[in-house]
């Protein structure tokens, strides 16, 4: 790849992070709501001072947030806070900075999110490739169906069914949170195991629900690959079955699952935050559910930009490897 | 079983390197050969009872109408009928050993190193992703697997030279070369382990003129160096006649004609072959081509008799009724053809 090419991806990365930053910060504005008003509202019922000292309180707060200065001069600020990953406050969590916010719950969704797409995505390959390879078993080929089936349902609807049979009707594992309740987190394997056996039903509603999607497309590819020319050439040279599937076959319809991968990485986000809530996990998902609910935007911004750039990295990254994996975008 | 064996006396015999073949009696014989496909609508018989013989350093031509079964016999001779096509009998014995007898891995080993396929490779044979020299490298190494990696390279390398292409190639992708670099890529690659017997399907398709020629002239001079049968399968009669010493018609899955291509040229006598030859254009012979009346017949729903008893214009009543069989005429020659009943 010229360096030319870099260059242009990355200005498109910067392009991208822009138009979603500038996106993410008016939105929220057009709302007539006002979360210091209805924070501090609510102390005023509880605590019983005057409605004078409230629009005190909310006066000198906007000054502080700098909320009273014009919109242009809020976002310029804004963008250059950016620059330095500061998201400022939370409105809610005050003085809790949001970079603080995604520190602490950005590794439950990382761990939930990065092994539930690394495994959906070699599982359903393989099972994708495997159904359309004319000499595999039979047995083998017919295993890839019930699992296309499954892409039809929604991961909340896959998460509530294993919570209710699995969590709550055969009671073999535990219906939420991150880990049991009363433990206190440590480097030990007691802990470790806990935290699995919690992670296991979320993990499973995001991987049977997104495996399907690989299987059908991988099995699309396949079928058209397994008749190339080079493939049956590879037979007449004398491979074996192994070699052929693997550098014959899986490696050349594996391209546009990898293009797909980085589609994926978007969707992936949106269920885990679905499921995260679901499963009562402490992750930037539940964080974004909390924010939004208490119009707590400096964290709203914070989280939905900081998976936009997230995902926007991690496609470029992609973007980089495929010409790795395939020569001719490398020269072109 | 009926075999010619034909010596082309324009060959040199200091030019052929000999290797140990036996009594250097043919290298190849197959044997009363027969491909059925099962489909939807009824069995099709790809291929009926082809038997013929080929000697060391010998090359044939099979020529013949789309879907006369040339494609299919490849096929077949590499136990590669893949379903619903079956091999329903028959032997093809390369060397001394019957291909058909084989089990699944021995079949393997045998591909490439006794008998080698160079497929159409102008388009896309090769493997897009991966350099030349990995699916060089990969082919020997499936069948020597004990060879040292430097040993690997240079019989590549030297397998590479030897069909003009340079060294270097080994580094490029298939992207990176011209059609007739991707054809001669594909040719190193068939006789990288010096095979008993190459078959080329339609190796020229898809090249312009001038590069056709120069990939004949290399199968041509790595089939001398390894003196290996070659089967060329085409249907361009004008640049087999430059390059084979015997030419095979097919028609409807059966083995029509084979001849030396002296004989085939100036004598053709299956009144099919007669009508190949007179419907090609000559220097000498301006006017009205003659083509060929009708179309070829669908295997599904092949004519009673003669397959060809339609088209012929010398068929006779009988040829309607009963099937021809193959016959050794004088001097060699084999037809299936009512027309010489009497000459066998």
């Amino acid at each position: 790849m010229s360096l030319k090419l870099v260059i242009r991806r990355l200005l498109f990365l910067v392009l991208v992070i822009w138009a979603a930053s500038t996106i993410v910060f008016f939105i929220p504005r057009l709302s007539s709501r006002n979360a210091l008003r209805e924070r501090f509202g609510e102390l005023a019922r509880t605590g019983g001072f005057s409605p004078a000292d409230l629009e005190k309180i909310i006066a000198s707060m906007n000054r502080q947030f700098g909320l009273d200065r014009p919109l242009y001069e809020q976002y310029w600020t804004y963008l250059g806070n950016i620059l330095h990953l500061d998201f400022g406050y939370s409105l809610y969590r005050y003085p809790t900075t949001v970079t603080e916010l995604i520190a602490q719950s950005l590794p439950w969704t990382l761990g939930l999110l990065l092994v539930t797409t690394i495994l959906s995505f070699i599982i359903g390959n393989l099972l994708g490739a495997v159904a359309a390879w004319p000499r595999a078993p039979h047995w083998l080929r017919a295993f890839a169906t019930p699992f296309i089936l499954l892409t039809g349902v929604p991961p909340v609807i896959m998460g509530i069914l294993l919570l209710f049979f699995i969590g709550f009707r055969l009671k073999w594992l535990p219906l939420g949170g991150a880990y049991s309740v009363g433990v206190v987190p440590t480097w030990t394997w007691t802990f470790f195991f806990d935290l699995m056996r919690h992670q296991i039903l979320p993990g499973l509603a995001l991987i049977l629900g997104s495996v399907g999607g690989w299987v059908l497309s991988m099995r699309g590819m396949g079928v058209t690959i397994q008749g190339e020319d080079y493939v049956n050439f590879a037979e007449h040279k004398g491979l074996t079955g192994g070699r052929i599937f693997r550098d014959y076959y899986l490696r050349n319809a594996m391209l546009p699952q990898v293009t797909g991968l980085a589609l994926a990485l978007g969707t992936m986000v949106t269920s885990a935050i679905i499921v995260e809530g679901l499963f009562g996990l402490p992750g930037i998902g539940t964080m974004l559910n909390l924010a939004i609910r208490a119009n707590d935007f400096p964290t709203i911004y914070g989280i939905v930009l900081f998976i936009t750039i997230a995902v926007a990295v991690l496609m470029t990254i992609v973007e980089f490897i495929y010409p790795l994996l395939d020569p001719r975008v490398r020269s072109s | 079983m009926n075999t010619i064996l034909v010596q082309d006396p324009a060959r040199p015999v200091e030019a052929v390197r000999l290797r140990a073949v036996g009594d250097g009696g043919p290298i190849l014989r197959v044997n009363n050969l027969e491909v059925t496909y099962y489909t939807d609508s009824g069995r099709a018989k790809a291929l009926d009872d082809v038997s013929f013989t080929l000697n060391s350093g010998e090359k044939l031509g099979m020529v013949g109408e789309s879907g006369s079964g040339k494609s299919t016999l490849a096929l077949a001779m590499m136990r590669m009928i893949k379903a619903p096509g079956r091999i329903e009998g028959g032997s093809v014995v390369v060397g001394g050993g019957d291909l058909m007898t084989l089990d699944a891995e021995s079949m393997r080993k045998a591909r490439l190193s006794r008998i080698a396929y160079i497929p159409q490779g102008a388009m896309n044979s090769l493997n897009p992703v991966t350099r030349i020299g990995a699916q060089m490298v990969d082919a020997v190494k499936s069948h020597l697997p004990r060879e040292g990696r430097a040993a690997i390279e240079a019989r590549c390398k030297r397998a590479l030279q030897s069909v003009d292409l340079d060294p270097g190639v080994y580094r490029m992708y298939a992207h990176e070369l011209s059609g007739g670099m991707k054809q001669r890529v594909c040719i190193a690659i068939g006789i990288l382990l010096d095979p008993h017997v190459i078959i080329a399907d339609e190796p020229t398709s898809a090249l312009d003129v001038v590069t056709q020629r120069q990939v004949m002239e290399t199968i041509d001079n790595v089939q001398k160096a390894i003196n290996a049968a070659v089967i060329l399968i085409g249907h361009d009669m004008g640049l087999m006649a430059q390059f084979v010493d015997k030419v095979a018609v097919m028609y409807a899955g059966r083995l029509v004609e084979v001849s030396t291509v002296r004989e085939m040229f100036t004598d053709p006598k299956h009144p099919y072959s007669q009508a190949l030859i007179s419907s090609l254009p000559s220097l000498g012979n301006k006017g009205v081509f003659q083509g060929i009346p009708g179309l070829a017949p669908s295997l599904l729903r092949l004519p009673s008799g003669c397959a060809f008893h339609p088209r012929c214009a010398s068929a006779m009543p009988h040829c309607t009724t009963i099937r021809p069989e193959p016959q050794v005429l004088p001097g060699g020659r084999r037809v299936t053809c009512h027309l010489y009943d009497g000459e066998a």
